[in-house]
């Protein structure tokens, strides 16, 4: 029982905190915590939901379209409410993404009705493989696992060792020299929303073959993942993704002990610890000067 | 435009006798609106002042001290909770029922208050987004509380229930009367505070908090205390709420509540009384009338439906209200970062040199 709560746990940790890097990604480059994160993903979904469902094609031609479509929703985004604000606060930014966010949300809404469908995903929660005595994995957690392992290392990669990746890190520490050494600053938040809705439209397929698919099911991960991103410390990546692994299996233990509690241990558990280290675990706490 | 040349009159809470007979105009016209009104429209008056008395609350914490708090819903929560409980469970008269009730939430405030010190930023916000969600799942569970299926307020009872003191209003226009003469004394309340030592100390801390803290404000005392006079003011609207309302669920007081108020204050203006009372009024006013039935409204409706048929789906137009709030929100900030209240110093900056 232990071993199952541990690897349930931290397959839907993986998943927190794959779309806790998303979240971050953006966190790290622009400033901006993206709260229409959550519904980016699940506009992308449903049109894959669409493509799959309405036209009947297969999987394999329906997720690359998705890709393409949450790329292009990323960069629209960015370039239609984010790219004409005026200096704005961080209240204004966090306004906009929450006007984005009802926006996507009413869209959807609007489109594809408030009743739960299923999302029909590849890999399913309840095919299992038995790869140890007593000890059975479903399909779902083994393509999760894979996923954050891929997409962890290309990242690192992609920051490391790539132009693009070195000229998003520049940006990130400071706009206006990156803008001297001639870098697009405004091209690079481009690509950066596009690659976080990417890397969150994937994590939110995973949500929605997990549990239903309406215009809601992405609010309560995305709060989970924000919550779990912000534990680990917004500007690390692998810390994000720690802090989601730690957060899956909290909810995961303590759903099992006190299962009504389940929904706001995480919280709690994440107040406490944010009061105590007040950029989170994994980041470097700057003091601020005047 | 406005110079100031001593502090007396930087502190007075009218600028001038125009002003003053001005707002005496406009509370005559308030006190006599229930007159000539139907009935409907005086239930929306009276969510709308809940709204200002909330809108003007939170605008001290996030327009005068720059904290962000995604957690009002909570103490709004709180206020309604409590203010019912104490009236059903210990039958305190009104009034101190709702004081007690506004207390609570303002303790919960100043809690809410004390990790603030150390977060700023997503920090803060996902802190007091977890607070509302708690305070959300905590009613939802707990049996006093009426769990899931909410609880119906009582007999707004002025005196003491059951006893020969007892004064029960009932009806949307005697309660009308009742809210009016609270949200006027909170909202000069807060006009007053933000031109005393206390209010100027918020300001200082928005502006810059270090610097704040060199000058000789206590960080610690005044940014709890933001926080709980914050809560104070949502607790006392929440208590309003429930009896407007009549009934109410812990669902009520979900996240999307916490952003709708934050939307008011961006969309009236950060940082001033006036401009939370009108984004209170103009986005109470959309929500609860003008998108609620939009297949209805002249002109637009017939297009939306249309547009429906065609591409989306008819049963999912409610869902554009949604929509119209979000494209507001952004407009707002793109378009004009100070709000209604921006746009109001601009018409009177235009008119009062006009002919130049």
């Amino acid at each position: 029982m232990f071993e199952m709560l541990l690897i349930e746990g931290l397959a839907i940790g993986a998943c927190y905190g794959l779309f806790g890097v998303a979240v971050a990604i953006i966190y790290k480059t622009s400033d901006v915590i993206n709260f229409a994160q959550g519904e980016m993903g699940m506009v992308a979904t449903f049109v894959a939901y669409h493509i799959l469902t309405v036209y009947n094609v297969p999987f394999w031609i329906a997720f690359p379209a998705t890709m393409v479509f949450a790329i292009l929703l990323g960069m629209a985004i960015e370039f239609c409410f984010l790219r004409p604000a005026k200096d704005p606060t961080v209240l204004g930014l966090l306004i906009i993404t929450l006007g984005a966010e009802m926006l996507l949300m009413g869209l959807a809404g609007w489109k594809w009705g408030a009743e739960q469908k299923d999302f029909p995903f590849l890999l399913s929660v309840t095919k299992t493989h038995e790869i140890a005595p007593d000890l059975a994995i479903n399909e779902w957690t083994i393509g999760v696992f894979t996923l954050t392992i891929i997409i962890m290392v290309s990242l690192f990669l992609f920051f490391r060792y790539s132009k693009l990746g070195i000229a998003m890190r520049a940006t990130q520490q400071n706009v206006n020299a990156a803008k001297i050494m001639g870098i697009k600053v405004e091209r690079v938040f481009s690509i950066t929303w596009a690659m976080s809705s990417l890397i969150g439209a994937i994590a939110a397929m995973f949500f929605a073959a997990r549990s239903v698919l309406d215009p809601n099911f992405m609010m309560e991960p995305f709060m989970r993942a924000f919550a779990a991103a912000v534990l680990g410390g917004l500007t690390s990546i692998p810390g994000v993704v720690i802090g989601g692994l730690i957060m899956g299996i909290i909810e995961n233990f303590f759903g099992y002990a006190w299962p009504e509690w389940k929904p706001i241990v995480a919280f709690v558990v994440i107040i406490l610890i944010i009061t105590v280290r007040p950029s989170g675990l994994f980041a470097k706490h700057y003091i601020k000067k005047v | 435009m406005d110079m100031k040349r001593d502090y007396y009159e930087d502190v007075e809470l009218f600028k001038s006798g125009t002003i003053l007979v001005w707002t005496v105009v406009l509370l005559i016209f308030l006190f006599t609106l229930a007159i000539y009104l139907p009935s409907y429209n005086i239930y929306l008056l009276n969510i709308i002042m809940v709204n200002v008395i909330l809108a003007v609350g939170l605008n001290i914490l996030v327009g005068y001290t720059g904290q962000i708090s995604l957690g009002h819903a909570g103490f709004f929560a709180i206020g309604a909770y409590g203010t019912s409980l104490i009236m059903i469970h210990l039958h305190f008269p009104f009034i101190a029922a709702l004081i007690i009730a506004a207390l609570i939430a303002a303790i919960f405030g100043f809690i809410i208050g004390l990790p603030a010190l150390r977060l700023e930023g997503p920090y803060l916000a996902i802190a007091t987004l977890g607070f509302g969600l708690t305070i959300m799942h905590i009613i939802g569970r707990w049996d006093i509380f009426g769990g899931r299926m909410g609880i119906t307020a009582p007999p707004l009872d002025l005196g003491i229930s059951g006893s020969s003191m007892s004064w029960v209003i009932q009806g949307d226009v005697k309660i009308y009367y009742l809210i009016l003469i609270i949200t006027v004394l909170m909202v000069i309340g807060a006009r007053n505070m933000m031109k005393t030592r206390v209010g100027r100390a918020f300001m200082s801390i928005r502006d810059d908090d270090i610097a704040a803290e060199v000058m000789g404000v206590n960080l610690t005392i005044y940014k709890t205390m933001s926080f709980a006079v914050s809560a104070f003011y949502a607790g006392v609207a929440g208590g309003l709420y429930g009896f407007v309302v009549g009934f109410f669920d812990p669902f009520t007081f979900n996240l999307i509540l916490s952003i709708l108020f934050l939307v008011m204050i961006t969309v009236g203006g950060l940082g001033s009384i006036m401009g939370a009372i009108m984004g209170a009024i103009l986005i109470t006013y959309l929500q609860y009338d003008l998108l609620k039935n939009v297949e209805n409204l002249p002109y637009v409706g017939g297009l939306l439906m249309t547009v429906s048929k065609k591409w989306f789906t008819v049963i999912g137009l409610a869902n554009f209200s949604s929509i119209a709030l979000g494209l507001i929100m952004i407009a707002i900030v793109i378009f004009e970062p100070l709000g209604m209240f921006g746009i109001w110093i601009r018409i009177k900056k235009y008119w009062k040199t006009w002919p130049f």
